[in-house]
């Protein structure tokens, strides 16, 4: 090991010095961008620079899928085999490349060109099936044809609605393109408590999955006493099914940074950050670009600035708490909640945290005004909505509606060729629903009384010929491998789950095997410390219910 | 100040501040634990001392929520039952709980069974005897974080260990899996102290277990053998 060149890591993680702990990841990002792989002295180097214990070093490298230890290929490529994939013949790209590089899943050929690895949902669902290579999306993966699309992933953008995705569709949008920043000027001249107060009326809640009503959480960390107060944009979009953040920031960047500012005018904060996933390489760029025309333009600066914060593969950092210790520079566990981040947040501050399509409805409200806004949607459910719409359709997409249509009207959008046997709603923490669902209108309010949650907008359609005890088997092994491993309920139950799903999917259950799923989930739902656990049994108790049949395979 | 608060229907007063575990203890109630330890932080990871507390939706882990004024909580529900035993259960089915007698009691207490997952694919890894000091056996060892926790702030600063891994894969490990005299570990068996499994174990212990008398084990340590008779 004696050949590392270290006098290579100094200038490439000199930036980050000065921001202690909180440099880890993007100095361990930096270090494996110039080795391939983070070698032992240069993680101790990283360590003695940033001046963070070896093995807190070494624990954070093993948290992170994308963070390696031991030598991997100079070529990485990743194959999504969640359902979305599933359902287009991931498994089939999997094996024909392992094959045909003579190595398994996980493994790198020995000279070390390649390493092929299997990924979790890669947000390039509506252009299944997908993987990553590098740091660039292959996409519509053909086998048969031996065709793909490598690159700048397709944006496909359709629906009754273009105010959210008004920008999207025609590659990145410039600041020239998107003009000025015409909402926060006008939120400028409104006092902070003025512009909660409007984006409270407009009734906006947040899209990440939570629904929790933006102008509250404003509100809240508005209130709260702390010397620096922070807007955190979670762009760590990782929701099977779900890849809506990922064309609003990659077609538009400019609306979630005027989001982001104007949330910066409303609590006073004076630092945000976008926590961007680390299967998204593609946008940090296009993100860079959009911060330097903002700042260049003067929206952003000493009173406001922004920083991007690549992710490097874990699903719980899209738990904001998760999120906050990532960025501080540790493991992604998420934190016993309360305290709430309104008051103690990011580095123990003041914190706001929104998704990024919460973020681009903050400039609509301010240009509509909250009456305007309000006239989109229904009553309890204002405004427009993106669902992620994938599987058996005739046209994958993001689509864009008034909340409001039904689930039928989404569908008949999509093209929907007969009825189907199933929908995932929600993304892997979600529920499925069944053709009798097709009339229930896409509102907060209906889709609770049906049972159904709205999560992050996914809406995955199986038809009659797909076999759903294998898409169960998908989400089984999702959250066995996402689990941060925190609390006890989810560290075994997403284990003990996925090989119960293992067997049910080859029809090889054991005596007791539905009683089992069931403790399990209702264990990991009832006592998880975080979302993730709480909701990693949701749709495999929804299956439950609808299609006992699935499970009863009995030896 | 005190205020009032019914616990399995029975009217106790706690001090504010309190967390629902302490006030229980006082009022000689029993909530089990596992991963909770006067001297480290609280971090809520085993949840086996879940509550149910009326008003809430999900079941509240006793050793860090606070008591409060009116709260009505049930230590030993159907829910709350249900999921200590499954809990337990999975355990049963991932570690080596040989050395815990305390969790084999409450499993007993729970009817957990010991079997309840067949086919399950165990935690298991090799012993590790590289010091002078102790023994690490993380087939023994439940992820309670006691031992990284006064490794590091709670007790002697010393930072000498973390996590590897990540969910069920997740274990306690030095940096790149050094042995312990490679680390920064001054051997100061705090650690040792708080392991509730016997995961850590005193190396004389675990010598002694083997078989050993400890005047080998005396031998062994010192190179020397008994003192001639004067």
């Amino acid at each position: 090991m004696s050949d590392i060149d270290l006098t290579r890591l100094h200038p490439a993680i000199e930036a980050y010095i000065p921001l202690g702990r909180s440099g880890l990841l993007p100095a361990l990002h930096a270090a494996q961008r110039i080795y391939g792989w983070l070698p032992q002295e240069v993680a101790a180097e990283v360590a003695r620079s940033l001046e963070v214990p070896l093995a807190d070093v070494h624990g954070v490298i093993e948290f992170y899928s994308l963070f390696y230890n031991e030598p991997v290929g100079r070529r990485i490529i990743r194959v999504c085999t969640d359902p979305a994939c599933g359902l287009k013949g991931a498994d089939d790209i999997l094996r024909h490349l392992c094959e045909h590089h003579g190595i398994e899943a996980g493994q790198s050929t020995p000279d070390l060109s390649l390493t092929i690895e299997r990924s979790p949902c890669l947000g390039l669902c509506e252009q299944a099936p997908a993987a990553l290579v590098d740091d660039k999306a292959e996409t519509n993966i053909d086998l048969d044809a031996g065709s793909y699309e490598l690159g700048r992933p397709r944006s496909i953008v359709g629906g009754s609605l273009r105010l959210l995705t008004e920008h999207c569709g025609n590659g990145t949008t410039s600041l020239a393109k998107y003009g000025e920043y015409i909402a926060l000027k006008k939120a400028l001249t409104m006092k902070p408590e003025d512009v909660i107060a409007e984006v409270k009326s407009a009734g906006l809640v947040g899209r990440g999955g939570a629904a929790f009503p933006t102008g509250v959480k404003w509100e809240g960390a508005a209130k709260a006493d702390g010397d620096q107060k922070y807007i955190v944009c979670n762009a760590d979009e990782s929701e099977p099914g779900t890849f809506k953040d990922r064309i609003l920031l990659l077609d538009d960047p400019h609306r979630t940074i005027e989001g982001m500012c104007i949330a910066a005018h409303a609590i006073g904060a004076t630092k945000g950050y976008i926590y961007l996933r680390g299967e998204y390489p593609y946008i940090l760029p296009v993100l860079e670009n959009a911060l330097t025309e903002a700042r260049a333009a003067g929206y952003l600066g000493e009173h406001f600035d922004i920083e991007v914060r690549l992710g490097a593969g874990a699903y719980i950092c899209g738990e904001e708490t998760a999120l906050f210790e990532s960025i501080e520079g540790k493991r992604g566990f998420p934190r016993v909640k309360p305290p709430f981040p309104t008051t103690h947040g990011l580095f123990g501050q003041p914190t706001i945290i929104n998704n990024v399509e919460t973020l681009c409805n903050v400039p609509l409200i301010l240009h509509e005004g909250a009456a305007g806004y309000r006239k989109i949607g229904t009553e309890k459910s204002p405004g427009p909505k993106l669902f992620c719409v994938s599987g058996d359709v005739a046209q994958p997409g993001l689509y864009e509606v008034p909340f409001g249509v039904t689930l039928r009207d989404l569908l008949d959008m999509a093209g929907l060729h007969s009825a189907p046997q199933a929908v995932l709603f929600g993304g892997a923490a979600g529920a499925f629903a069944t053709f009798e669902h097709l009339d229930v209108r896409l509102t907060f309010e209906d889709l609770r009384a049906a049972g159904l949650p709205l999560g992050s907008g996914v809406v995955m359609v199986f038809d009659e010929s797909r076999d759903l005890r294998d898409v169960l088997k998908r989400l089984g092994h999702f959250f066995a491998h996402e689990s941060c491993g925190k609390c006890y309920p989810c560290q075994m139950g997403t284990q003990r789950q996925m090989e119960i799903l293992d067997r049910v999917a080859v029809g090889k259950t054991l005596a007791g095997d539905l009683e089992r799923l069931q403790d399990v989930g209702w264990t990991m739902t009832d006592a998880s410390l975080c979302g993730l656990g709480q909701t990693a049994a949701g749709a495999v108790l929804s299956a439950v219910k609808l299609w006992p049949g699935l499970f009863d395979s009995g030896r | 100040m005190t205020s009032k608060l019914l616990m399995d229907d029975k009217e106790i007063s706690v001090e504010q501040g309190q967390t629902l575990l302490e006030a229980a203890r006082e009022n000689g109630m029993d909530i089990p634990t596992i991963c909770f330890h006067e001297a480290t932080t609280s971090n809520a990871l085993c949840r086996i001392c879940v509550v149910e507390v009326e008003g809430m939706r999900l079941l509240q882990p006793a050793c860090i929520v606070q008591a409060a004024d009116g709260m009505k909580v049930q230590t030993k529900s159907e829910r709350v039952v249900r999921a200590r035993r499954t809990i337990l259960e999975m355990l049963a089915a991932t570690m080596d709980l040989s050395d815990a007698p305390e969790i084999l009691t409450l499993m007993d207490e729970y009817g957990a069974r010991v079997d309840r997952f067949p086919e399950a694919e165990r935690r298991e890894s090799a012993l590790k005897d590289d010091n002078p000091m102790y023994v690490r056996d993380y087939s023994k060892c439940l992820l309670c974080w006691r031992c990284v926790q006064v490794c590091a702030d709670d007790a002697q600063y010393t930072f000498a260990i973390n996590f590897s891994g990540r969910g069920y894969e997740t274990q306690i490990g030095t940096f790149f899996d050094r042995a312990i005299p490679e680390t920064t570990c001054v051997l100061c068996g705090q650690c040792v102290g708080v392991c509730p499994t016997g995961a850590l174990k005193p190396k004389r212990e675990y010598l002694l277990e083997q078989g050993m008398s400890p005047q080998e084990i005396s031998v062994m340590n010192t190179g020397r053998k008994r003192r001639k008779q004067k």
